[in-house]
Formats: structure tokens, C-alpha cells, sequence
């Protein structure tokens, strides 16, 4: 083994790796073997930091440095200033943060300051390809100490004790997830672990497979020796390659140290695992499909109960968690029920991890108590709305979930709070919208994704949200009429109930959600053919404000389609021709006077 | 297969190398790596620094570079900065010195004052 000064940690998560963080890691070894000093600084590829806005990322330790939207270009001036003569690279430091030269840590920053990660512990701290640095932050300590001082019903128990509650939405108690199926009697059990995140904007289980496959591949094995089951599957989807390479990676290495297979740490437990690769079909999330999926067969949902845990995966007991679940698992077993149960709130214990996106300043994945309120994590951790425009509401849980209005922005997040004002915690999507979204734009959006992604087994889910989607297609292109809410309540009301998978039974949500905070908003658009957020194309109209006009013609110049008309010299004034302008935008855009309203 | 002590074994030879990365109240050794350090000979004082701890099995202590202080004419200067911020600085060092403050300062405890900035002016 050999010692090294420095460690410069560079992020390679789907993000930053599609903004060039591999050539980065190139770059910099060659730069160092150049500098000579690749024998006292060691490069490490990691997993997601969760500032994805600001990537690619990298991080520099013993300091702690963190250096955001590093170019290829950079690396030279990075390798000779900070790491051959330990001087800042200032104009790199995260923006964000304004952070001082004396206060570099990245752990001091804004955007980390008021997280806690235990999830996403390991996520850009160690390099998933390599089992020693997993093993060397506690990993597998968790699987030895269940293997040998505990019994599975105490580690079940340990979990039940816990609070700890199903990360991928459903939100229902783990370990009481796990008691039924250590009830069943049976031959075969198996383990599987749901990583078809398929939520849009969603990406942490994505994440956590590809910074820390391994805390996935023990907690299973721990479910395994808790419920008595030998063998386990991870679905996980084939847009994943990232994830899914290094998940096989550390399959193989946990295999060659025999932390899967045979004869587990010398101890005769049994336990294997195998990936089994989604084709992206968002019903596939749910747990009978999913699991109808892995047997072979086409991916539809099936009658519940009996519930997996009774009859799942070839009509054996099965347990199916998700991965943000299962990264919890070794900590607490580690930590105790008690620790973890001291985070949180009441009936939420723990922490979430939110994909934070939309009108947002810090994309990207943030961990945080439950409890936090909606306003931490927009205005503190997630920087605010760019342009100091207006908070407006956020969408949580996908397509599946609801809108959390301004007026709600205090609310602490959690389960509970959210279910009570007609959201869901999903698996922590949560997109950020700002004055300029319209409501049933969005509503539109995500009721197009379900009409996409319905499997077409039952009529309410197949035909009613295609039905609902075409009333807000007339609302949103102004030829709606005021019976069209009530319409849309009653599908609602009728898929809701008749569908037999969640996501029917949830597909109206942000169609009810946004009628019942933004109601004015729809009847804008149906009565006075409005929309207020100025943004569905076919409600606005684009007109020049004749005192702000100064004629300088610059609109004319720009428009593709010449609907602007108009002459200086000959004092004839700038309008803009309905009939032909297209209303993209651009003279609105490029007006310097903000003579052009719409 | 690994045993149990096996996996023990493995935790704490990697943590010594990844430890770095959590653990920040170690003892500190600062080489000045300017222009001037480098050019008096700082490259193998650092790299003395780093073989002579792992030699000696001393994980509790980081390795990082500096700039120019302004006493150019005593590189390669080398702060110690110990956990409650106390700092010693040695100059005119070479990887012998090294060697010797490694043993008595980093594994003893005891300053090697014939080797410090208050001897040497």
C-alpha cells in the first residue's frame, strides 16, 4: 500500500460524466505524472457529490476543497497552483457558497451545511469500484455483526425499532415489511431490490448505485439472513449503464471476497444476488409488475393480496425495497434503532433524499432530517429561483404526487404532511416552479406521461387519463368550457378508484391537486382565455406598448416570420401582425426598451 | 473467502489511506512548495515525509503544500501544526532532518528544536 499526500476526488456520477468529468480524470493524471507528483497524489472517481448544478465536481483532500464546473483547461492550473504549491484555485471555489479562503470545507458550505447524509453517505466519498474503500468506512461490518451477534429476529426487530419507512414511496414500515415474509414458511425466499426509478427528475436510487453499489448488496444480504432467503434480484433499468456496470463490478469483487455466495464470512449463511435489467417501462416501479417482470413475463400488475411477502416472485415469499431503503439498513443496524429513530419527526424518522430540479439555483440531490421545511431546502440548501423571480409551488412525487403551494411553503416535509395537503412523498422528485409555470400546463405535462406510460390492463387508467389529457389540451389551447372541471373531477374520481395499481390510483393527483390550489388559474384559461403565467402559446398574444417603443426596429430584425411591421423615418409606428406572428418569443426577448408585453 | 479477521484486517489498512477523507483534526505538516521551496530542494522533503510516516506507521498526520511565507533564503520550510493549532516551524530542511523530526516530533512528541525557525535566524 502506498501513502499519499493528497486525494483528488472527481465525481463520476451520469452527470458529471456527461460533462466531461472522465476527461477531466484523464487529464489530470497525465498532468500529474507530468509534475511528478503522482506518486504523492492519488485521483479517485467517485460517486454523486449531489451539486450536480455546479458539475463536473471536484473535491480535494485533506482540505476539503471543492472545485465546481471544472473544465478540462483547468486541470493544469489546478495540479501546479493548488497541488504542487498549495494555493487556492479561487475562481473555482462553488459559487454558491461564498465561501472564504479560510472556510473551504465543503462541508461548511450552504449547500451541505444543513444536509445529513446517511443514504447517501458514501456517495463522493469513496471509489465505488474498489470493495476496501467501502469496507474501510464500516462497510460489511453491519453483515458481520448481524451474522454473529444477532439473531434474525432481532435484526428485524431492530429495523421495526427504527421507524424506518419504504423510501420509494408507498412509504410503509420496512421492518414490518420484513416480519411477514420471515413468517411464511417456505422453501425458497427471495430478496429484491426495486431500482426502476422511473419517477421523472427522480435520480437517487440512480446515485446511490453508482457511489455506493455496495451499502445495497449488504443491507440485502442482511434481508436475506432476516427473512431466510438465499436468493436476490436487482431490477434496475438498462438507461442506467453507470449504475449498472458498477453494481456488477461490486457484485463480482463481494463474490471473491466472500461476501456473497456460499459460505458467508466463514459463517454457512448462503446468499447470491443478480441483476435483472428493465427496458424503462414506468409501470415496472410497481412491485407486482416488477416482479412479473423478472419472471419473464410482460410487465403488468396483478391483484393484490395476496401481497408479495405471502406469495411474490414465483408464488414465493418475497420482500421488495427500494434502494434508498436498503442503503439505510447497514447504518442503522450499525448505529441502533435508537439513533436512527432520533432523527425526524413523529412518525417519520430518518432522512429523504430529494432530486431537487425545475426554477432552481443548486440542481441536484440533496439529504436532509425528515421535518425539514419546504423553504430550507429551496431558498437555503437549493440557492432559490434564479432570477429573483417569485416562489410559486413545488411538485412532489412525480406523476403520481401534487403540488405544494407558496402558501405552504413552512410545512415540514415528511409523509404525513404532504399526504394532508394532497401531495405524496414518492420516491423525492421535487421540482421547484416559479410565476412563470402554469399550472395546468403542468398538470397537462404530467398527465402525458401517464397516458404514455399506462400498461393498458385496466380501461379507467388506459382511457380515462388519455380522456382527461385531451380536456386540458382544450383548456390550455382556450377552447374550454366551465363543465370541463367538473368533468375532469369525475374521471378523476372514477380512475382513482378503479384502477388496480398505483399508477392508476394516483394518476389524477396533479390534475386534483392543482384544481384544488390553482382553481382560478384554470378557470382563467377556460373563461377569460387567459393564461396567467403567460406560457401556453396559444392564449398569448404578443403587442407592442406604443409610449415604451423608441422604433429602434430591433423586434422587425429579429422576428422569423416579418409580423412586425413599422418604419422610423416615416414615423410609421411598430406593430405586430396576429394573423402571422407564431409567437415565439424572440421580440420579447430581444426588446431593449420592455416595450412588447404579452 | 475472507474471515471475519480478514475483513478487519482489510478495514484498517484501507482506512489509513481514506481516513483523510473524514478525519480533519490530525496533525498537519505543511511544506512551503513554491517556486523558492521547490528550487531549495522541497520535492524530497515532501516525499521524505510521506515514506518516513507510513514507515513508522503513523496514520494521524496530513501532508499538505503551502506557498512562499516570505523567507525565501530558508527553504524548504515545514510547519507542524498540532491538533490545538500550536505550530512549529523548521527550515533549511532536508529529507536526514526529516527523518529525525519524524522519529522524535511526529512519533515522541518532542520538538526537534535544533532543527526550528528560533535556532536558525
Amino acid at each position: 500500500m502506498q501513502l499519499f499526500r493528497s486525494h483528488v476526488l472527481v465525481c463520476g456520477g451520469t452527470g458529471c460524466t456527461s460533462s466531461n468529468s472522465e476527461a477531466i480524470m484523464t487529464e489530470l493524471n497525465e498532468k500529474l505524472v507530468k509534475n511528478q507528483l503522482d506518486a504523492e497524489v492519488k485521483v479517485v472517481q467517485t460517486g454523486c457529490f449531489g451539486l450536480c448544478e455546479e458539475g463536473p465536481i471536484m473535491v480535494i483532500y485533506p482540505e476539503g476543497t471543492m472545485y465546481c464546473r471544472v473544465d478540462v483547461k483547468d486541470v493544469p492550473e489546478i495540479v501546479e497552483e493548488h497541488l504542487l504549491k498549495g494555493r487556492l484555485v479561487t475562481r473555482l471555489l462553488e459559487a454558491s457558497s461564498q465561501v472564504q479562503e479560510d472556510e473551504q470545507d465543503i462541508e461548511k458550505s450552504s449547500f451541505f451545511k444543513k444536509q445529513l447524509r446517511v443514504a447517501l453517505r458514501n456517495c463522493g466519498r469513496i471509489n465505488p469500484e474498489e470493495i476496501d474503500e467501502y469496507i474501510a468506512f464500516d462497510g460489511y461490518k453491519a453483515l458481520t455483526k448481524a451474522l454473529t451477534e444477532m439473531s434474525p429476529g432481532e435484526v428485524i426487530q431492530t429495523i421495526k425499532d427504527s421507524g424506518l419507512r419504504g423510501r420509494g414511496g408507498g412509504g410503509f414500515p420496512t421492518g414490518t415489511k420484513w416480519d411477514f415474509a420471515a413468517q411464511q414458511i417456505n422453501d425458497e425466499k427471495y430478496v429484491c431490490c426495486n431500482a426502476d426509478e422511473g419517477d421523472p427528475g427522480a435520480f437517487m436510487d440512480r446515485s446511490v448505485l453508482e457511489g455506493d453499489p455496495h451499502s445495497v448488496i449488504e443491507a440485502m444480504t442482511i434481508a436475506g439472513y432476516a427473512i431466510g432467503a438465499t436468493h436476490g434480484f436487482v431490477y434496475v433499468r438498462a438507461e442506467y449503464p453507470i449504475a449498472v456496470h458498477r453494481l456488477q463490478i461490486a457484485i463480482d469483487q463481494a463474490r471473491e471476497y466472500g461476501l456473497l455466495g456460499d459460505n458467508i464470512l466463514d459463517t454457512g449463511f448462503k446468499f447470491d444476488l443478480e441483476i435483472r435489467l428493465g427496458a424503462g417501462a414506468f409501470v415496472c416501479g410497481e412491485e407486482t409488475a416488477l416482479m412479473t417482470s423478472i419472471e419473464g413475463k410482460r410487465g403488468e400488475p396483478r391483484v393484490r393480496p395476496p401481497f408479495p411477502a405471502v406469495k411474490g416472485l414465483w408464488q414465493k415469499p418475497t420482500i421488495l425495497n427500494n434502494v434508498e431503503t436498503f442503503a439505510n439498513i447497514p447504518v442503522i443496524l450499525l448505529k441502533g434503532a435508537d439513533w436512527f429513530a432520533s432523527m425526524g419527526t413523529e412518525r417519520s424518522k430518518g432522512t429523504k433524499v430529494f432530486a431537487v430540479g425545475g426554477k432552481i439555483n443548486n440542481t441536484g440531490l440533496v439529504e436532509i432530517p425528515m421535518g425539514t421545511t419546504l423553504r430550507e431546502v429551496v431558498y437555503e440548501i437549493g440557492g432559490g429561483i434564479p432570477g429573483g423571480k417569485q416562489f410559486k409551488a413545488a411538485q412532489t412525487g412525480g406523476p403520481s404526487g401534487g403540488c405544494i403551494p407558496a402558501s405552504h411553503i413552512d410545512t415540514p416535509i415528511d409523509y404525513e404532511s404532504l399526504i394532508e395537503l394532497g401531495a405524496m412523498m414518492g420516491s423525492g422528485g421535487l421540482i421547484v416552479m416559479d410565476e412563470d409555470t402554469c399550472m395546468v400546463d403542468i398538470a397537462k405535462f404530467f398527465l402525458e406521461f401517464t397516458v404514455d406510460e399506462s400498461c393498458g390492463k385496466c380501461t379507467p387508467c388506459r382511457l380515462g387519463t388519455r380522456r382527461m389529457k385531451d380536456i386540458l389540451e382544450k383548456i390550455t389551447k382556450g377552447k374550454g368550457v366551465m363543465s370541463d372541471i367538473d368533468e375532469l373531477e369525475t374521471l378523476a374520481r372514477d380512475i382513482k378508484a378503479s384502477s388496480l395499481c398505483a399508477l392508476g390510483q394516483t394518476a389524477p393527483n396533479p390534475v386534483l391537486s392543482t384544481l384544488h390550489y390553482f382553481r382560478d388559474e384554470y378557470e382563467a384559461h377556460i373563461r377569460d382565455k387567459k393564461c396567467p403565467a403567460g406560457s401556453c402559446k396559444a392564449l398569448l398574444a404578443y403587442e407592442i406598448i406604443e409610449e415604451n417603443c423608441k422604433s429602434c426596429g430591433l423586434c422587425a430584425k429579429n422576428c422569423p416570420v416579418n409580423a412586425i411591421s413599422g418604419n422610423k423615418k416615416e414615423k410609421i409606428p411598430f406593430v405586430i401582425d396576429p394573423t402571422v406572428c407564431v409567437k415565439c418569443g424572440v421580440c420579447f426577448e430581444k426588446c431593449p426598451f420592455e416595450a412588447i408585453k404579452k | 473467502m475472507k474471515t471475519i479477521a480478514e475483513l478487519e484486517a482489510i478495514r484498517e489498512k484501507t482506512l489509513k489511506e481514506v481516513g483523510m477523507r473524514t478525519d480533519n483534526d490530525s496533525i498537519r505538516v505543511v511544506v512551503g512548495m513554491a517556486t523558492c521551496g521547490i528550487a531549495a530542494g522541497a520535492r524530497p522533503v515532501m516525499q521524505a515525509f510521506l515514506t518516513e510516516t507510513q514507515k513508522r506507521d503513523i496514520h494521524n498526520v496530513t501532508v499538505t503544500a503551502t506557498g512562499c511565507i516570505g523567507v525565501c533564503s530558508l527553504e524548504p520550510i515545514v510547519d507542524i501544526i498540532d491538533k490545538e493549532g500550536h505550530k512549529v516551524t523548521y527550515v533549511n530542511m532536508t529529507p536526514e532532518k526529516v527523518a529525525k523530526v519524524v522519529l522524535e516530533h511526529l512519533a515522541n512528541g518532542k520538538v526537534c528544536s535544533e532543527y526550528t525557525l528560533k535556532e536558525n535566524q
